[in-house]
């Protein structure tokens, strides 16, 4: 059993969404190689031969995946899958946008969202917005999947020692160019590693009161999520997505913070360890998931949590 | 130029699907059925090409069960000029769906394949990666903005960190989020009008593909439930369990 993950990053750090998924491929088999793909991104590979458990890291750097277009990390990829029986990726929105298209090309069926290895070629992924639970069992010859990162604990950044090879890239397919981006910029956590999540929704009214929730984020470490209502309304961006459709988090702590609670909505957040939410509506759905309840009006009860914070905090 | 739309009949987004007790799959008798709604804004999105001038005709394709003429109703209904149905009582995964869309292509050869980003159903978000990858052409997946140039289309993406805009030689294939437009409703005599409109059904032996399920479901199960906890009364009470209770802050 050889296993090929294929590395997120942004060619110059290795993120964290790869280590949950390094942790699936330890679950497969001991010999496990991981791909970086990018330009100038040997820093990123340094990082990757240091994870445990991973035996080698192939570096392919090469202009044309310096934005990792799918066109061309797809042919990379199938390029190097020679005797590998699996490959994964994680959940993301680069994993998602390649890995399909390297199992097309191979003539396999691709896996997604695997939250669970039961044995080589079985697997259990969620369908219907999490409400229920599929067990699939793959008869192909290489088991191409993505790897939900919240259902596999991250695999230790430190103390491995695996080789750094050169793989040969593939030629540009020519037929996709970056254009530019636009991301979100924020001191905040990232939301899919984040200790301690607050989201915010629809009830939230503008875009501009969610800074009474950016105000308690601060105050607890955390990042900041949306419904998406609140993220059609132009609220917050739409990388602040929590959802069957957006992210999916299981952070320690997660506020909803006039979020109803849809299943949609739900399935991006249920697995969280401990739920908070504050709706001033007692028949909103999200108080059936919620550890913690509170039926109050958010424009006073989130001023007043940032002020409990303060105390909590001089408290020590 | 020509776009073909892709719209998948799924158990409609408001209902809360049970797994059978057998676990063998879902329940899916008397259960409403709609178009996914990323194929809404799909076709949504072709229509507006076409209002602008920029596409001259639209095809929808669904793929499935007789029932699917419905779906492909609806698209016509839409704005749609005609309709494909692949008929089949197989389930189908989506690689044999790219692959049946694949030999569509290759009869109706469109400028432009439109899906959605994911079916609400199996979640799989795959087809149009794959469909792309068995054509040859680039993918703008998770499109929040499309617009056609000449030759070219730029599509931009919702990504992790934001958005991603990409140029794509066509022919390309486009998946949809749900930024990318709001979708019209259907008027009520457009629905009569779109019961004239033609629509062709062929099956996957015509087309010369293998539609064979790869992946077999062993078994369907819901997850455990999460219990309800408790009410608060006030938030100095709820910083006091998340304090000295929950260990959370
Ligand atoms: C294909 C598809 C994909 C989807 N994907 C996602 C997804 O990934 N993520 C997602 O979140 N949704 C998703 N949805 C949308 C989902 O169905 C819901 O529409 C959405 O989650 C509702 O957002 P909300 O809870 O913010 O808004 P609403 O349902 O409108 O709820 C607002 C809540 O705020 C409360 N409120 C209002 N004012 C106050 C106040 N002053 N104080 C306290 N509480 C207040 C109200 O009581 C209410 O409960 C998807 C839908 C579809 C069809
Ligand atoms: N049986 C089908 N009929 C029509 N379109 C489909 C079908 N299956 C998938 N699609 C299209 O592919 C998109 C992504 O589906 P999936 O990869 O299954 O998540 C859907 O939004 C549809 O546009």
């Amino acid at each position: 059993m050889s296993i090929l993950v294929i590395a997120e990053h942004d060619n110059a750090v290795l993120k964290a969404a790869t280590l949950n998924t390094i942790t699936a491929a330890t679950q497969l088999g001991s010999d496990i190689a991981v791909l970086v793909a990018g330009h100038g991104c040997g820093a990123v590979a340094e990082a990757a031969a240091q994870v445990a458990g991973v035996k080698k890291v192939l570096l392919a750097d090469a202009p044309h995946y310096a934005y990792q277009l799918a066109e061309n990390m797809a042919a990379l990829v199938v390029s190097l899958a020679g005797g590998y029986s699996h490959i994964l990726a994680p959940s993301t929105a680069g994993g998602k946008n390649t890995l399909p298209r390297v199992a097309a090309l191979l003539d396999v069926a691709q896996i997604s969202d695997v939250i669970k290895v039961e044995s080589a070629d079985t697997f259990v992924r969620p369908i219907y917005a999490g409400n229920v639970l599929a067990t699939v069992q793959s008869k192909d010859s290489v088991k191409v999947m993505t790897v939900r990162g919240t259902a596999f604990p991250a695999a230790v950044a430190v103390g491995g020692s695996a080789s750094i090879e050169a793989a040969a890239p593939a030629a540009d397919a020519g037929i996709s160019r970056f254009v530019g981006q636009q991301l979100t910029q924020s001191d905040r956590p990232e939301l899919t590693a984040a200790r301690v999540i607050v989201s915010g929704g629809r009830g939230m009214g503008n875009g501009d009161n969610f800074k009474l929730l950016e105000d308690v984020a601060d105050k607890m470490g955390a990042a900041v999520g949306a419904s998406r209502a609140a993220v059609d309304a132009g609220f917050v961006p739409n990388d602040y997505q929590v959802g069957q459709t957006g992210k999916v988090v299981a952070p320690e702590l997660y506020v909803a913070v006039g979020i109803s609670g849809a299943i949609q909505h739900l399935a991006g957040m249920k697995d969280s360890k401990v739920i908070v939410a504050i709706n001033k509506d007692e028949e909103a759905p999200i108080f059936q998931v919620a550890d913690y309840g509170l039926v109050a009006d958010l424009f006073t009860a989130i001023p007043e949590l940032s002020k409990e914070l303060d105390k909590l905090k001089a408290a020590g | 130029m020509k776009i073909l739309v892709a719209v998948k009949r799924v158990v409609d987004y408001n209902v809360k699907v049970r797994a059978k007790a057998d676990g063998s799959g879902v329940e899916t008798t008397n259960v409403k059925m709609s178009m996914n709604p990323f194929d809404e804004i799909a076709v949504e999105e072709a229509i507006r090409l076409q209002e602008a001038g920029t596409a001259k005709e639209i095809v929808a394709i669904s793929l499935g069960i007789a029932a699917c003429q419905d779906t492909i109703r609806t698209a016509l209904a839409m704005g749609a000029d005609r309709g494909i149905l692949v008929e089949t009582e197989v389930e189908l995964q989506p690689l044999a769906v790219a692959k049946l869309l694949q030999a569509v292509v290759d009869q109706e050869k469109p400028d432009l394949v439109i899906l959605g980003k994911q079916a609400i159903d199996d979640d799989a978000n795959q087809t149009g990666q794959m469909l792309a990858a068995l054509l040859g052409w680039p993918q703008g997946t998770f499109a929040s903005k499309v617009e056609v140039g000449a030759g070219t289309v730029n599509v931009t993406r919702e990504v992790d960190g934001g958005l991603e805009t990409v140029a794509l030689k066509l022919p390309a294939v486009v998946t949809t989020d749900l930024r990318l437009n709001e979708p019209r409703f259907v008027k009520l005599p457009n629905i009569m009008k779109a019961k004239k409109k033609p629509l062709a059904v062929f099956k996957p032996a015509d087309l010369g593909v293998d539609v064979a399920p790869r992946l077999i479901t062993l078994k369907v199960q819901e997850p455990p439930k999460r219990q309800a906890g408790i009410k608060v009364d006030s938030v100095a009470t709820l910083v006091d369990k998340l304090h000295n209770e929950a260990h959370a802050i």
